[in-house]
């Protein structure tokens, strides 16, 4: 019985371990190489630090398909502010997050205080907001960042890339706000039950503006890295990103039904998905075929969730 | 001679991992009775019936239908041999009309053509024989709680069934919809259906059943003719002990001087000039049908919907609460009546749950002082006596008077000194009211004041100081403890009032 438990609890883990084991050897030992490892670890800080917003998004049961967008807005005003305004880079990224963080606040009011259905609201800022980003770009790429820029994307402390150790804060962060903080036990109690929790003291209300901020925020950061790590801001650079987040999150256990999950699982989806990315490519699989495999891990995720929950109620 | 029950349930033992649902269950259905099943909540009627339905697979034990041996039920197995459960919850579709719902899933055709007239000819024959008044064409959506319920029988019936299990069937209908529902039972017994009827209120049980079957811990304990039964034998044979008094006896620590809560012609949420005075250590109740207002009234005071005129004073001071946050904060609680979607966060620990209004109280930074998130859990588990083996469990996992009982240690954490029960003791096991009404009692004791809202006449008379009556959002009447009486709450509850200055 505690046997089965703690294999339960950590199946995730043993996926990944699988997984490593998988592309070292059919790689040849290229994934495993101490370049690959810290390729990777770049390659999945960005969708790391935004699957923290995605998951107190997901957590209240709602979620986010805004933060593609957000990234890519972000990408091209940061670039914008610093290239063509001349604008010093500290100033350009927190006009950027700030504005990152609207955006978040505006799908709040949609979602809390207007009644949007989140799915409908954050795609309509999705659309609206790639728009912007098109429209402030001209659709053609803004590159010459300030050299200093590359601080977050590509620079390293020691072997360890910067923006390796931004979202490894970020984890930190995320599971101290929901662990420690009383935010944590609302976004449990909002996704468990809305009403309820309504009815013992939470302003559920405040909370979503709060979550969506959130989300928003660290989609914002998100974008920074990947920008720094890019060089140049594209407007197509976010797009489908927030189905990548999505599916780590949900991969690492977070109930899209609400009210179930944590950041560690979080973390071993973002890794597996990470892996999974550089895997294919290493071993030549298709840009297509990667799309179908991806599309195939979301579906089993959420469906071992869903099918959990149907064993639990027969 | 087998042949005289339609249905024979034998040494029925059902195992979950870690539990045992059903240890031993056996029960025999005779043809055209009403037989009462009986059982603390957790006693295994659900598992049971479960079983009878195909949705639950026996571990061991034999199900017979008119003689006919099953190891197992399927959902299928069970229509096709006429047994049919009614649920609390409705199979209805509410956009489909009446007739419609009747044939759900195996409409009458005319070729491929669904054939409207025909089902709505048959519908109005089932429900004729039910002696029922339902236009086949109505959308279920426009019809009353009870009329929905008279769809699902007459949806059992159309499809032949000779055994009809009801679960629970009063608890969602009014007492008018529970006196239709009793001459429907009592129809189909002298057409020669068979009825498993299962109820908390024993009263019902009393009035229909030929024989009464009590289980208790998943185990069979008796049968009983009903009319040798007694409610105390019955009680006492349910919880396994003798149970001396219904309501335990309460102090005298009404302070009249103290005026705790006062309502002056509040209107809004479909209640109209509310006025009325809540004093410490007094538990005023609130009687009336469903519907009446009372919850509404809760709502009100509790912040949860917005008032439109008149005026709530607490302790002499006149509040606006816009939301149940602010009315918290003000010391007002709610235990509310639908425990399960308002009350208690299920997926949430007993801890979190306790906790869950003082949160920010006890955050420093935002960051929880987690020393004293245990202390506040682990007192409150013990003053009130919750039955859970660590603060840790799930409270989706207690039983109900356990989750009544977390939800009220979460408003003893806030420090409330006005509670409202709306229905505290709805789907509640017998003994674990005792205990609720003992907690209501130490409310009181303490100074606090208790506004109880409650459809249960008995309790209503048994836990008041006080009792007012309301009746379609007006206040139709108001009486002093040496004027209760079940007779006059009645009529002030039903009472239609037509002069608006009332109250």
């Amino acid at each position: 019985m505690n046997m089965k438990n703690a294999l339960k609890s950590n199946a995730i883990w043993l996926v990944f371990a699988i997984e490593v084991v998988f592309f070292a050897i059919f790689s040849h030992g290229a994934f495993v190489s101490g370049n690959n490892i810290i390729n990777i670890s770049r390659q999945v800080s960005y969708y790391g630090i935004a699957s923290i917003g995605m998951t107190f998004v997901i957590l209240i049961a709602g979620i986010d398909l805004s933060i593609g967008s957000i990234i890519t807005i972000v990408n091209v005003v940061c670039a914008f502010l610093m290239v063509n305004n001349g604008l010093n880079m500290w100033i350009a990224i927190l006009i950027s997050l700030a504005l990152a963080t609207l955006i978040g606040v505006l799908n709040g009011a949609m979602v809390a205080t207007i009644g949007i259905p989140a799915l409908i609201a954050t795609f309509a800022s999705q659309t609206i907001f790639e728009g912007i980003a098109y429209l402030i770009s001209g659709g053609r790429p803004i590159s010459g960042l300030p050299a200093g820029f590359a601080l977050f994307g590509r620079w390293s402390v020691g072997p360890v890339p910067v923006c390796c150790l931004i979202m490894i804060a970020c984890f930190v962060i995320g599971s101290f706000i929901l662990n420690k903080t009383f935010f944590g036990r609302y976004f449990y109690a909002i996704g468990g039950n809305e009403e309820a929790a309504e009815l013992s003291g939470i302003r559920v209300n405040r909370m979503k503006y709060l979550i969506y901020a959130l989300s928003g925020f660290f989609a914002g950061l998100a974008g920074i890295v990947l920008l720094s790590r890019s060089n140049s801001a594209q407007s197509t650079v976010g797009k489908g990103l927030e189905f990548d987040v999505i599916t780590c999150v949900v991969l690492g256990g977070v109930s899209v039904n609400g009210g179930v999950g944590r950041i560690s699982g979080v973390v071993a989806g973002v890794l597996i998905i990470g892996c999974l990315t550089n895997g294919m490519i290493l071993m030549n699989v298709s840009e297509y075929t990667q799309m179908v495999v991806k599309g195939l891990v979301l579906a089993v995720a959420v469906g071992i969730d869903c099918l959990s929950k149907k064993r639990q109620t027969s | 001679m087998s042949e005289e029950y339609v249905l024979e349930l034998e040494h029925i033992r059902k195992e979950y991992p870690g539990v045992v649902a059903l240890k031993d269950v056996t029960l025999q259905l005779r043809k055209g009775e009403v037989l009462g099943l009986i059982g603390e909540n957790g006693a295994g009627k659900s598992t049971l019936i479960k079983c009878c339905s195909g949705a639950v697979i026996p571990t061991s034990g034999k199900i017979k239908v008119n003689g006919k041996e099953f190891d197992r039920m399927t959902p299928q197995l069970a229509a096709e041999n006429g047994i049919a459960i009614i649920y609390q919850e409705f199979n209805n579709v509410g956009e489909l009309s009446a007739a419609e719902n009747l044939f759900l899933g195996r409409p009458i055709r005319n070729g491929i053509m669904i054939d409207r007239k025909a089902m709505e000819a048959e519908a109005a024959k089932a429900f004729a024989q039910l002696q029922i008044k339902i236009d086949p064409r109505e959308l279920v959506k426009n019809l009353s709680v009870g009329y929905q319920q008279m769809i699902e029988i007459a949806k059992a019936i159309q499809q032949n069934a000779k055994v009809l299990i009801m679960d629970e069937p009063s608890a969602p209908l009014t007492s008018n919809e529970v006196e239709n529902m009793f001459k429907v039972v009592e129809l189909l017994r002298t057409q020669g259906v068979s009825i498993i009827y299962i109820s908390h209120r024993l009263e019902e049980i009393f009035r229909l059943s030929d024989r009464i079957e009590v289980i208790r811990d998943g185990e069979y304990v008796t049968t009983l003719i009903t009319p040798e039964a007694t409610v105390d034998e019955l009680i006492r044979l349910m919880v396994g002990r003798e149970m001396t008094q219904k309501y335990p006896p309460r102090k005298d620590c009404i302070d009249e001087k103290n005026v705790v809560l006062e309502l002056k012609n509040v209107t809004g949420n479909g209640d109209h000039n509310m006025s009325l005075k809540v004093h410490a250590g007094e538990v005023l109740g609130l009687g009336g049908l469903v519907g009446a207002g009372r919850t509404e009234l809760a709502e009100v005071i509790f912040g949860a919907k917005p008032k439109e005129s008149g005026q709530i004073l607490l302790h002499g001071r006149e509040i606006n609460p816009k939301s149940p946050r602010e009315a918290i904060d003000l010391g007002i609680a709610l235990v509310p009546e639908d425990r399960k979607r308002h009350g208690a966060l299920l997926t949430n620990s007993i801890k979190n749950n306790i906790n869950m209004p003082i949160y920010e109280r006890i955050s420093k930074a935002s960051v929880i002082d987690s020393g004293t998130e245990k202390k506040t859990a682990e007192k409150y588990r013990k003053e009130i006596q919750i039955k859970c083996p660590t603060i840790n469990q799930l409270v989706k996992n207690l039983s109900g008077g356990n989750q009544q009982k977390v939800i009220l240690g979460k408003w003893l954490a806030a420090d409330s000194t006005l509670i409202i029960f709306d229905e505290p003791t709805r789907g509640i096991d017998v003994g674990a009211k005792f205990e609720i009404y003992k907690l209501i009692n130490d409310l009181v004791e303490s100074g606090r004041s208790v506004l109880m809202i409650s459809s249960e006449m008995e309790e209503l008379i048994g836990m008041s100081d006080r009792i007012i009556v309301l009746a379609e959002g007006q206040m139709t009447g108001e009486l002093e403890k040496e004027e209760f009486n079940a007779d006059t709450i009645m009529a002030y509850a039903s009472a239609v009032v037509d002069n608006k200055e009332v109250g």
